[in-house]
């Protein structure tokens, strides 16, 4: 038995905090106009649920379920102010693109989901690979969503791929002239969301089935 | 979890609490403390580098945060908030003054921009700063999306004449965007009324200097 690759397909596929558990839609669908602002949302994001599972965990000897609620929320916003200081202090660009979409990390119900469900009751180790998990699968979902969207609405993609990793400013390689403006609006964020929730029901649909012909067959 | 224990006290939990807080203002205190210095300096070189597009080609001395001047309300630039205005001196000679301005009438709410004016009067470029515009169309006013901002360096008063100082569509000289007029005509318009301003008062923006560099100076 691997709780490693299991907490991991749990977190990437089966049980993904965007796609299945639908936790965190605010951010998921306001920040996902470029890839770069998708990706460095979810970075942070994966930072804050990794932080906060590891301190859950590390304290659920003290917690008591009178009290365990305000405990979350000292022990996340303070991760989250935290990790704002950081990203506006060595990712300005970054910070000023997202905005107040950082702080409002705090509200993420992904992340106190996980402390709730899974780090107040398990082990340091265990909840850190927890946090990488949900957080890798939340990230995923983020950069993909902006990549999609980014493609569609405005015909190019990676723009602005420094303020996450340095250098000039990039404009993004554009694949074709303009875009179809609808997938950067707003509208466009929830039938982005609609369709690869869609595509993951689609594909897990037909593994179901190739599994039980295969079932059948060998009966 | 508590099963079958007994009720731990409720000052207990109150301990708990406090301590956690306590350990948790600690580690803000401390990022903060570190960040600090950085973010600060981010927003300087920030500003700094949002100013330079519009100084290409301009050699000049000093910091030009240092050399700010506040325009109070009421004024007859556009937006309603006080402006402020970077002047840019070499050798105590003006070479030019960065307004910060408001467009008040984009399509989705208040456009600023950073319009810069050489002392002769011609534009040394123009910048969008904030915006909210429509992406894909009103947003093509930043530079990071198009080129469109940047037919207006070296225009002036002159050039075209102020009465053709209007997109195409109304009457004047400037593009406007495909799909979007409102943008472009906040904008040419803001423009337009930063430079008669410049026009009207000249002196006064470079003259004040004396008064106001102490803003910048107690960081010496």
């Amino acid at each position: 038995m691997s709780t490693s690759s299991d907490s991991f397909r749990s977190g990437l596929w089966t049980d993904n905090p965007g796609l299945v558990q639908l936790l965190g839609l605010c951010p998921l669908l306001a920040v996902t106009g470029t890839f770069v602002n998708g990706l460095g949302l979810g970075l942070a994001t994966l930072l804050v649920l990794v932080l906060s599972n590891a301190l859950v965990s590390a304290t659920r000897r003290f917690i008591r379920p009178e009290i365990r609620i305000p405990m979350y929320v000292l022990i996340i916003s303070s991760l989250v102010t935290c990790i704002e200081l950081v990203v506006l202090a060595w990712f300005p660009a970054l910070g000023r693109s997202l905005g107040i979409f950082i702080p409002l990390i705090v509200t993420n119900c992904a992340i106190v989901a996980r402390a709730e469900v899974f780090a107040s009751r398990n082990a340091v180790l265990a909840s850190v690979r927890d946090g990488l998990a949900m957080g890798a699968g939340f990230a995923l979902l983020l950069a993909a969503l902006g990549a999609f969207r980014e493609l569609i609405g405005h015909g190019s993609i990676f723009a602005r791929l420094d303020m996450l990793f340095g250098g000039e400013p990039l404009r993004g390689l554009a694949l074709v002239d303009g875009g179809f403006l609808l997938a950067i609006l707003p509208p466009g964020a929830f039938i982005s969301l609609a369709l690869f929730i869609a595509g993951k029901n689609e594909l897990d649909r037909r593994r179901q089935q190739k599994l039980s012909q295969l079932q059948r067959r060998s009966a | 979890m508590s099963g079958d224990k007994p009720n731990p006290p409720l000052w207990s939990s109150a301990l708990i609490l406090a301590v956690l807080a306590a350990v948790c203002t600690a580690l803000v205190a401390v990022t903060q403390r570190t960040a600090a210095p950085r973010i600060a300096a981010n927003e300087q070189a920030w500003l700094e580098q949002s100013l330079a597009p519009v100084l290409a080609g301009l050699s000049y001395d000093g910091k030009l945060s240092e050399s700010t001047l506040v325009i109070p309300t009421p004024h007859t630039l556009p937006g309603d908030e006080s402006v402020s205005v970077y002047r840019v001196f070499a050798d105590d000679q003006p070479v030019a003054a960065l307004f910060v301005v408001t467009a008040r009438d984009g399509f989705t709410g208040p456009i600023k921009l950073l319009v810069g004016i050489a002392a002769s009067g011609a534009l040394t470029g123009v910048r969008v700063l904030e915006h909210k515009e429509t992406p894909g169309l009103g947003d093509l006013i930043d530079s990071s999306r198009s080129d469109w901002i940047l037919q207006f360096s070296g225009r002036s008063l002159a050039d075209p004449d102020v009465s053709r100082w209007a997109i195409r569509p109304d009457g004047g000289e400037f593009d406007q965007l495909t799909g979007a007029s409102i943008t472009p005509r906040a904008v040419v318009k803001a423009i337009k009324e930063t430079l008669l301003y410049f026009d009207a008062h000249r002196s006064e923006v470079f003259a004040r200097s004396g008064e106001t560099v102490d803003a910048g100076a107690e960081q010496e």
